[in-house]
């Protein structure tokens, strides 16, 4: 019974309200399971993996509910989940991922106006009706090196904007939007290099 | 617009986040420009067919009930790390043993005595918001100043009785500073310095008092954002005027890090 009576006090002096804080925990966050299971298992391309950094992420998430003040709770929750899945992915080498954090100084220009202008005349429609076929789209996607990809699945499916991606992401918008459009132009050329090696091989 | 500009903008005219003003000349080279044109068409239609193509994983149906599960285990070791670091509530069995009238009234008291002054952590986490603030002000923030990790750790060597962890984070977004001693908790510590852009961040090391751990805590002062935990026999405070996403990212590289190499 007084081990009771400390255990309120402290609950009290964390901001903590047992239950109650848990309930209002899962308000919050237990609406947006569906896009944090999405977005780890794109970045991580494995279930069973995307299911452990889910539940890593939502304890994670608890434990600094209390620095929550009523943001967009998926945008919180999403950074939470992106940050524990790349702790993870650093922690399992194996999966290594290709990754480059300074692309910032990747200039846009000289990857985005020349190359582009060549490939523009590669026919549109034939990449993308190819592409219509699910297995291919996703596996293109899954060959993008992650920090593409995470912008790629936060914006496409997920229909986030480019100030919650940067917030999600931690990195600047105009880096949102350089990697948007380096993803995209690596996507589109691995999936016209796929439709070649098709009709190759027709 | 040229062409150059017109395909800098064009990602993001594709994803409707132009300003109305670019927007509005983008248009109007893009009618003029066929080349261009047929870009922004190719870049909306891989648009259309991920939204519409690209699978989306559903989460499995047992994972909210297995989240669910974990959480009260999660919220019952807070509740305790708080409690453990209560020193006055003394060994758990002596409370079973001697659950009288007096335990309470003492309890109580405390209590009361824990609302009316400020608590040992707030003492201590205004003197880490002081040591912080004098770090950047007197321009000092380092007394060695390196990148190195293995200039940085042996430079402690003689100054201190431990050997705090030195981990050069620039790969995960925080490069290392640099290192200086300090003086908290009537004791001397390490201060390591880590950047994240231009916020400076100081991360305080020192030996806890006991083998307890200690989740990590967050508080706000001054704008200032602090974190401070004890894992592995050291306690660690971080404070610094970084969006608190960030501090918490470092939280959990260094907690990491602490797991893999201990001390």
């Amino acid at each position: 019974m007084t081990d009771k009576s400390v255990f309120t006090s402290d609950t009290e002096r964390t901001g903590m309200k047992g239950e109650s804080r848990q309930a209002r925990f899962e308000a919050c966050t237990l609406p947006h399971m569906q896009a944090a299971y999405n977005l780890a298992r794109w970045l991580v391309r494995n279930d069973q993996n995307a299911e452990d950094i889910v539940q890593e992420a939502y304890l994670r998430a608890f434990r600094f509910f209390d620095g929550f003040h009523g943001e967009d709770a998926r945008v919180w929750l999403l950074a939470i989940v992106r940050n524990s899945t790349y702790t993870w992915l650093q922690e399992n080498r194996k999966h290594k991922e290709n990754t480059t954090f300074d692309e910032e100084f990747d200039s846009l220009g000289e990857e985005g106006s020349a190359t582009l202008l060549n490939q523009a005349d590669n026919n549109p429609e034939a990449i993308l009706t190819r592409s219509g076929d699910r297995q291919l789209l996703n596996h293109a996607l899954e060959q993008l090196p992650v920090e593409f990809r995470e912008v790629m699945v936060l914006r496409e499916l997920e229909d986030l904007s480019y100030k919650e991606i940067a917030n999600i992401a931690g990195i600047p918008i105009g880096t949102v939007m350089s990697r948007l459009a380096r993803g995209r132009k690596l996507l589109l050329d691995s999936l016209s290099g796929r439709n070649m090696e098709a009709r190759d091989g027709l | 617009m040229d062409c150059k500009k017109s395909r800098e903008l064009l990602p993001a005219h594709v994803d409707q986040e132009l300003g109305l003003l670019d927007a509005i000349e983008l248009d109007k080279h893009l009618k003029a420009c066929p080349a261009c044109n047929s870009e922004f068409v190719r870049q909306n239609a891989l648009r259309v067919t991920l939204k519409k193509n690209a699978t989306y994983f559903q989460a499995p149906s047992h994972l909210e009930s297995r989240v669910k599960a974990a959480l009260p285990a999660e919220n019952e070791h807070l509740a305790k790390a708080v409690k453990r670091s209560w020193k006055w509530a003394g060994p758990g069995s002596w409370f079973n043993f001697g659950a009288t009238f007096a335990s309470v009234v003492a309890i109580m008291f405390s209590i009361s005595l824990y609302l009316t002054i400020p608590s040992p952590n707030d003492l201590l986490a205004e003197e880490v918001v002081s040591s912080h603030v004098r770090s950047l002000m007197v321009d000092h923030i380092a007394d060695v100043a390196s990148s190195d990790q293995h200039t940085v750790k042996p430079w402690f060597n003689g100054k201190l009785d431990f050997s705090p962890p030195v981990n050069d984070l620039a790969t995960q977004g925080f490069p290392l500073e640099g290192g200086r001693l300090d003086y908290l908790d009537h004791r001397p510590v390490a201060a390591l310095v880590y950047r994240h852009r231009l916020h400076l961040i100081n991360v305080y090391i020192w030996p806890a008092a006991n083998e307890q751990q200690i989740a990590a805590q967050t508080l706000s002062i001054h704008g200032y954002h602090l974190v401070h935990w004890t894992e592995g026999k050291m306690v660690y405070w971080v404070i610094s005027d970084v969006d608190p996403r960030d501090l918490m990212t470092l939280t959990d590289i260094l907690q990491a890090q602490a797991i893999r190499t201990p001390s």
